[in-house]
């Protein structure tokens, strides 16, 4: 466990000196200013001529959610590739840790970022309550940001695990930003041209999108979506261990 | 400390050790000697942990690299041949971080102890990846020591350093080999002399020769063999040589000098020297030639090849 935690330190460190890491957070913190910007704009305006519901931040959170697509490629590309290509992983698989300590703790760094990030963005929602009366709905706040971190906790597993495949950093990123985009969205699309039966229901299950915007983005906790994100994480680790265990067998 | 037993390792197709077989003790400094591509890296990263073999046994420190690799990973030290780095970390952090995953308590304070073993300890906070190749690989090396191993395993260390940084690496592994037991490679004979009480040779995948460097020596050359230099004129030179009672193998060499053998233990070099300058010549030089790493090689190579004992 200590292991796990030396490993998860350094990586989280190691991102506040490299530049993709600040140029991560600076766009998906800009962006989500805009947008925070304008669901107050717009509510205002409706709110003057008497229409309209209070702003939340289900908006800004699926926005959130939908630039961590692109943001955490970013940050797991270098991760375990890096090391493979600087050598500096014959140093790891020598160490008295098991490989999937490595990874976990790899994964751990990356995701403690991400919170890092999401507690930043903390502001809007905080802004946001002295706006509206009596406040805002503060399960929704919490099942949203719960949705987000579990999205960003996925994608950087996926991420992980695809950056210990390869030695290349962008062939890891590309491989990544694909897996997000296509578990996002593009999962589903063979559900909408099958006839509704088991295989559909499979296709439309698998899209993140329903898991995260009719779920956790909506206010609702449910174990199947739990178990959805529980288990991407679980396939991006074990993938990750399984190919840095592989390199010993070259 | 380390025992090795029929170990073979195949990357596919190609075998790149064909059961290996030997051991070293505690306290024991190791040399291993070998062409590029011999299987000396390949030994290493077993013993390491690294990789498992093909087939065969090592157990290193008391424990098996197949089944307990962890446990070995935890009493051996390792300095890779490429020396890799966290290029992006200070010396100490570097060593610190190496530190805190051997769990070793007061990481900080032992990676400082570990720079100053190396002469490192003004440029603690310094970035690695400005160290020039010597600092790093010194770095690399007091990686390998945080941890007070039993056993320390290095490729090449000396490689690529210059003469006052060899020297200095070389103290140290003598220094550290006291009390524990020391693995490295290297290609100079001469660094494996003056160091190693032991040295393997291994070539293709194969052990052929184990033992201590003046045996090696001794043991390749059967004989000595000198080399003789005489002023202006040296017509005849090889017969007047020739005539001296224990001498061998007598030929003229291309710059007018001769080249001739003796058995060891019959020393004819004041015969010879005597018998030349009777004979009129003006003698100028008379000097020992030693066995080359290449000759070594060759002469064990052949007897291996032509199945002769070694």
């Amino acid at each position: 466990m200590r292991n796990i935690w030396t490993i998860a330190k350094r990586e989280y460190d190691h991102y506040f000196i490299t530049p993709i890491a600040y140029i991560v957070a600076f766009v998906i913190l800009l962006i989500l200013g805009f947008l925070f910007t304008a669901v107050v704009r717009s509510a205002t305006d409706n709110a003057v001529y008497g229409y309209g519901s209070a702003p939340d931040i289900t908006i800004i959170n699926w926005w959130f959610a939908f630039l961590l697509m692109f943001g955490t490629p970013a940050l797991t590309m270098r991760l375990v590739a890096d090391e493979t290509k600087t050598g500096t992983i014959e140093l790891m698989l020598t160490a008295p840790i098991r490989d999937h300590e490595l990874v976990i703790g790899k994964w751990l760094g990356s995701f403690l970022f991400i919170l890092t990030i999401i507690f930043a963005s903390l502001i809007y929602p905080i802004a946001l309550n002295r706006f509206v009366t009596p406040s805002l709905d503060w399960q929704l706040v919490l099942s949203s940001y719960l949705g987000v971190a579990l999205v960003a906790a996925s994608f950087l597993a996926l991420g992980v695990g695809i950056s210990a495949l390869f030695s290349n950093q962008i062939a890891a990123f590309f491989l990544s930003l694909i897996v997000c985009l296509g578990l996002f969205f593009l999962v589903g699309i063979p559900a909408n041209i099958m006839p509704p039966g088991g295989a559909a229901d499979f296709f439309q299950y698998m899209v993140m999108d329903t898991h995260f915007s009719s779920a956790f983005n909506a206010g609702s906790i449910k174990l199947s979506d739990i178990v959805y994100f529980v288990s991407l994480i679980a396939l991006g680790l074990f993938t990750g261990t399984v190919a840095v265990e592989a390199r010993r067998w070259n | 400390m380390i025992q090795v037993n029929g170990l073979i390792k195949d990357y596919g197709a190609r075998r790149a050790l064909n059961s290996i077989t030997f051991d070293a003790k505690q306290g024991e400094i190791v040399g291993f000697l070998g062409p590029n591509g011999a299987g000396k890296t390949t030994t290493m990263r077993i013993l390491t942990g690294y990789m498992p073999p093909t087939d065969g046994t090592a157990i290193v420190a008391g424990y098996d690299v197949g089944d307990e690799s962890l446990e070995v990973r935890k009493r051996v030290g390792y300095l890779p041949e490429s020396v890799p780095l966290y290029t992006d970390m200070t010396a100490v952090e570097y060593l610190k971080f190496m530190a805190d995953l051997r769990q070793i308590p007061n990481a900080r304070d032992r990676a400082y102890e570990a720079l100053e073993m190396v002469n490192l300890g003004d440029r603690a906070n310094n970035y690695v990846g400005n160290f020039s190749k010597g600092m790093k690989q010194r770095v690399g090396l007091a990686q390998s020591l945080l941890h007070r191993p039993e056993v320390l395993i290095l490729d090449e260390p000396t490689i690529g350093l210059d003469p006052t940084q060899v020297v200095e690496v070389r103290n140290v592994i003598r220094e550290v080999g006291k009390d524990r037991t020391v693995l490295f490679s290297t290609h100079i004979l001469s660094e494996a002399q003056q160091i190693c009480d032991r040295v393997l040779i291994i070539n293709k995948g194969t052990i052929i020769a184990e033992d201590t460097p003046e045996n090696l020596q001794s043991r390749v050359l059967g004989a000595e063999r000198v080399i003789l230099k005489v002023r202006g004129d040296a017509d005849g030179l090889d017969d007047a040589v020739k005539k001296v009672k224990g001498t061998r193998k007598v030929t003229m060499k291309g710059d007018e000098s001769v080249e001739f053998e003796f058995s060891a233990g019959q020393d004819a070099r004041p015969q010879v020297a005597k018998a030349v300058i009777q004979a009129g010549y003006e003698l100028i030089e008379m000097r020992p030639i030693g066995a080359s790493l290449e000759e070594i090689f060759l002469e064990l190579t052949q007897d291996n090849s032509a199945g002769k004992k070694s």
